[in-house]
């Protein structure tokens, strides 16, 4: 693990190890907020900063929590985190918090935080541990938004809706009607809806993976065969 | 006692899919045939629609899985589905709310999870449950049953709407279309009016609805050929109507003004339809004999629970796929003993 390039963590973060693309870890939250791309970037940017700071803690007392008891320390530390940050968007984004609503507290139970402090953090130094925090949070805050927006679009035919809650009233008019009189599909916005994208994201991220590593494997075939000729 | 012998042979050759499918649209017919009489030409516009979407999808997907394309169209399993689906759908659907039921239902129903005899779930009824919680609106367009002719609309005013979604001059949606009777029954139960006050509506006829009973009465009696052609086992039907009318009974003795009798809960929606044609599906049904009881029991109660205090007049569809979840636990726990061994273990 510990020789993995800077370059080389991001690439895990943000793709070959994906937590919700591939890991499949936080799928709840991932679920249920992901109905409006403004929701799904409220809670993704909760979601970075969280597993960003508490890699970075959990990084720096690392060599002095006894192995028997790091669990709860681990959870402690996310947990106070969480707290802070539901505490500030409460204060900032009133409107928004509303919405996430038990989601924001949830953060706290999201696996793929306590999975990063426990695989990554603890055994890493700290530089690194905050920058594959940022770079798994940034994987799974992308995903969110992306099935976020999907599900926008095909549920409501908008995008962006109700940006004024993270942007301030200058966002109010930043919604796209990206199809006009849309007459909506409702099943998009319903949790079916977002377990079928979900999956439908995946198929599609395994048929990159395919295509790519059939590309490499052709790369790597020719010059074998000059060689041979 | 006498033995009857038959000569030989006494096993015969497995019936091919197609030849099943083949005889499960023969036995749709005299239903379909009764549709088309009392709600018009919108049910040959669904079918239509229905199975073309259905045949194009399917070729698409099995080329996109590099699988052969003919043979795969060939066994009629797209074309039952896609009835199946239309026959479900309101008489006045837009032409989009078929297609769109229809890709859901061969595209995601059945061929992500692999093709025929694969999916886990009714694919009609995936796709008629997509566009139910999606379109609500838009699934309650069914025209007042009437005679040939005498219906609202015509040939030409029919294919407008489905096609433009407008309706010919002069008319409007109150003047030809009408609830179903489990709509009906739904609607006068919250305004408070008995089963009889709510009966005596032009809604109901001499059985159950009206128009819809005689329709209900030709599943059946394609139902019974489908039995007498061992294309389908008596369990399912059996238990599913068998259910729902014992669960009804019971209700209705109770409470009369509340609950309605046997005769609508079988006549109406889609309770025959359901139990002989949709939950007799071999590949997302129970495969044991006491399997297919338990899973016919469990549509049936399924099917009266959702209707009576559920927020949806019909349940048949939500009922057959809660029962298709069930069913690989439903197969564990009644497989048959082997000959010869002991339990199942």
């Amino acid at each position: 693990m510990s020789d993995t390039s800077l370059r080389e963590l991001a690439g895990n973060g943000l793709w070959h190890n994906n937590p919700a693309l591939v890991q499949l870890l936080g799928l709840c939250p991932l679920l249920a907020i992901s109905n409006t791309t403004v929701n799904a970037l409220g809670l993704g940017l909760a979601t970075i900063l969280t597993v960003a700071t508490s890699n970075t803690i959990v990084s720096v007392i690392r060599n002095w929590v006894r192995p028997e008891v790091r669990l709860p320390v681990f959870v402690l530390i996310i947990a106070s985190v969480v707290t802070a940050i539901e505490l500030s968007m409460n204060a900032w984004f009133h409107e928004l918090y509303n919405i996430l609503g038990i989601f924001i507290p949830l953060i706290v139970t999201n696996c793929f935080i306590l999975g990063r402090a426990e695989s990554f953090a603890a055994r890493n130094p700290v530089g690194r541990a905050a920058w594959d925090g940022l770079l798994m949070g940034t994987g799974f805050a992308l995903v969110l938004v992306v099935l976020g927006s999907l599900r926008e679009l095909l549920g409501q035919g908008t995008l962006l809706t109700q940006a004024e809650l993270m942007f301030g009233e200058a966002a109010a008019g930043w919604t796209l009607e990206v199809v006009p009189e849309y007459r909506g599909f409702l099943l998009a916005l319903l949790p079916p809806g977002a377990f079928i994208t979900l999956g439908l994201m995946i198929a599609a991220k395994n048929v990159i993976d395919a295509r790519m590593e059939k590309r490499e494997r052709r790369a790597a075939a020719e010059p074998a065969a000059e060689t041979a000729g | 006692m006498r033995f009857k012998t038959e000569s030989s042979p006494h096993v015969g050759p497995p019936t091919a899919v197609s030849v099943v499918m083949r005889r499960v649209l023969y036995a749709l017919v005299p239903g379909t045939a009764l549709y088309l009489w009392f709600f018009g030409w919108g049910m040959a516009f669904n079918i239509v629609l229905a199975v073309g979407t259905a045949l194009a999808a399917e070729a698409a997907v099995l080329a996109l899985r590099n699988r052969p394309v003919r043979p795969a169209l060939g066994d009629f399993t797209a074309v039952v589905t896609a009835w199946l689906l239309a026959l479900a759908l309101p008489s006045l659907a837009p032409w989009w709310l078929v297609v769109l039921g229809s890709l859901f239902a061969v595209v995601l129903g059945k061929q992500l999870y692999g093709g025929i005899g694969q999916n886990p779930f009714n694919p009609a009824m995936v796709g008629y449950v997509v566009l139910l919680i999606s379109f609500p609106r838009e699934m309650t367009l069914w025209l007042a049953p009437a005679g040939p002719g005498e219906s609202g609309l015509g040939l030409a005013a029919t294919a407008r709407f489905v096609f433009t979604g407008e309706l010919p001059a002069g008319m409007d949606w109150d003047a030809i279309t009408m609830a179903t009777p489990l709509d009906a029954l739904m609607t006068g139960l919250n305004q408070q009016q008995t089963i009889t006050e709510i009966t005596a509506s032009p809604v109901f006829g001499a059985l159950a609805g009206s128009g819809w009973e005689w329709i209900a009465l030709a599943w059946l009696a394609g139902g019974l050929w489908l039995l007498y052609q061992r294309v389908i086992t008596w369990q399912v039907p059996v238990a599913m109507l068998g259910t729902v009318f014992a669960l009804s009974l019971v209700f209705h003795a109770v409470d009369p003004d509340t609950y309605a009798g046997p005769m609508i809960h079988l006549l109406s929606g889609g309770t025959l339809l359901g139990a002989f044609f949709i939950a007799t599906d071999p590949v997302s049904g129970s495969t044991t004999p006491r399997g297919r009881l338990v899973f016919g029991a469990g549509v049936g109660a399924f099917t009266y629970v959702i209707r009576t205090w559920g927020g949806y007049p019909d349940g048949v569809a939500f009922a057959v796929l809660l029962m298709n979840m069930a069913v690989p636990v439903i197969d564990h726990y009644t497989r048959p003993r082997v000959f010869g061994h002991g339990e199942a273990s």
